[in-house]
């Protein structure tokens, strides 16, 4: 059978050898969450925090996945030996997924690791099982990791914008300096890429750009160091782009050292997945709660208009987060 | 925690063009709550394995429609069973009705034909899956 039994101690020997199979069944684990998944970081954490995470996003179809075909050629050509986390949505309605970022990905080197996930739907699972498989990733010797997400979805955005360095890809015909100006995704870049530059517009969508940073520029929101973030032009048929998009990539990483932003963005990455994994737990409790026979009674007692709304959420609080004592088992209530 | 989706990977291998059937069997697939991790047109088998591992996918799926099955099939078997991947090859497309048995023979798990329904491809595939598991 191909679900072998060999324990996250045994993969991850394995895995930090370059064994692929083993680095893509602990990654399975991640993924699956609970308890293997929790075995994994247990055995990961220490030995991460070497690779530079790239984030890639962009609205679907705007090519990052061809750019990043490119830019893995780029990175490779520098002596990097990177691997690539590529997240697609699940269906919310079945649960499948089709994971079609390879198709676009350059693979005749099969040096360079990619792992399709998919989102899976649940609530906070995307957010925790990333760095969770950017840690396996980096602890077994890939550099940079690069995570591709498409831009649309709190969680998908939150994951790459967390990253060291995060590109947005844009396209020309998609909107005017109005829309550059709305609140999302703009915001996170440390890179933009205008792809696809050889459609008409590419001027007008890089101009609607620098506009945009003018104005943040004028309104004090661009980064504290006053660092610009830099436009990009890029064409994936003929690979114009990825060579000044790695340079870019690489000054950007050069320019976190030097101000000292580094550790400060990796330390609000660590509090995001603190966060992620506390809220996931809380969230497990609350559901039990829920279900159990005095969660269902606060419930009646809401609807018959026994107790108001803040009445029962106190009720349930209390039992959910129990501060009068150390909770005996962490993942839910006690019964 | 609810069950892991099946991973399964879908490729051509060789030089063959024809990938409506491929894209069709990948909707029915996602729709039936699979992962499908899609790779298309002109796949080595050394490319599928090297997949097959960083993916850690759980079947893989082969569309041929250029007559090349009786060789490509076994060497994609044996490539997988090299890398000690053992994962069900399933193999759709144009196959001959005497070419099934050899292939069979040479460990491939299952054939689907032109005008296999989407739920015997369901089917197919979880079963193939589940046997080994």
């Amino acid at each position: 059978m191909k679900r072998d039994s060999s324990t996250p101690v045994e993969l991850f020997d394995a895995a930090i050898t370059g064994h692929r199979h083993a680095i893509g069944r602990l990654l399975s684990l991640v993924e699956q969450g609970g308890a293997s998944a929790d075995a994994v970081s247990a055995l990961t954490h220490e030995k991460s925090g070497a690779a530079m995470v790239i984030g890639i996003t962009g609205p679907p179809g705007s090519g990052k996945s061809s750019l990043l075909s490119q830019l893995l050629k780029e990175v490779v050509a520098a002596g990097f030996r990177p691997a690539v986390i590529a997240v697609d949505p699940s269906s919310p309605l079945t649960g499948g997924a089709i994971l079609g970022d390879r198709v676009r990905i350059d693979a005749t080197d099969t040096a360079t690791f990619i792992r399709s996930i998919a989102t899976r739907g649940h609530s906070g699972g995307l957010a925790l099982a990333v760095p969770g498989a950017v840690r396996v990733l980096d602890a077994v010797g890939f550099n940079p990791i690069i995570i591709e997400t498409v831009g649309v979805g709190q969680v998908e955005v939150d994951v790459t914008a967390s990253a060291d360095t995060t590109i947005v890809v844009a396209n020309p015909g998609t909107g005017d300096a109005v829309q550059a100006n709305k609140a999302g995704l703009l915001e996170v870049a440390d890179i933009f890429v205008v792809n696809k530059s050889d459609l008409p517009g590419s001027d007008d969508a890089r101009r609607d750009l620098e506009l945009m940073l003018d104005l943040s520029h004028m309104t004090g929101q661009e980064d504290s160091t006053g660092r610009r973030p830099p436009i990009i032009m890029a064409n994936s048929l003929e690979g114009s782009g990825a060579a000044e998009l790695w340079a870019a990539v690489v000054e950007h990483g050069e320019h976190l050292v030097a101000t000292n932003q580094l550790s400060a963005r990796r330390a609000k990455r660590q509090l995001a997945e603190l966060r992620s994994r506390v809220s996931d737990a809380l969230m497990d409790a609350l559901d039990s709660e829920l279900a159990s026979k005095h969660g269902a009674d606060i419930v009646v007692a809401l609807s018959d208009r026994r107790i108001t709304p803040t009445e029962a959420s106190s009720q349930i609080i209390s039992r959910v987060i129990r501060t009068d004592e150390r909770p005996a088992r962490p993942r839910g209530p006690q019964v | 925690m609810t069950d892991t989706p099946i991973r399964i990977v879908l490729a051509k291998i060789g030089f063959d063009g024809h990938d409506r059937g491929l894209r069709m069997v990948a909707r029915i697939l996602r729709d039936a709550g699979f992962e499908v991790i899609y790779l298309g047109l002109r796949q080595t088998t050394e490319n599928v394995v090297a997949v097959v591992e960083q993916e850690d996918a759980d079947a893989v799926g082969l569309s041929m429609h250029n007559a090349q099955h009786l060789t490509l099939a076994p060497k994609m078997v044996k490539s997988l069973r090299s890398a000690g991947l053992d994962v069900p090859v399933i193999l759709g497309g144009v196959v001959p009705d005497q070419d099934i048995a050899p292939l069979l023979e040479a460990g491939v798990a299952v054939i689907l034909g032109p005008g296999t329904s989407a739920e015997d491809v369901v089917r197919s595939v979880r079963e193939a899956v589940t046997s080994r598991s």
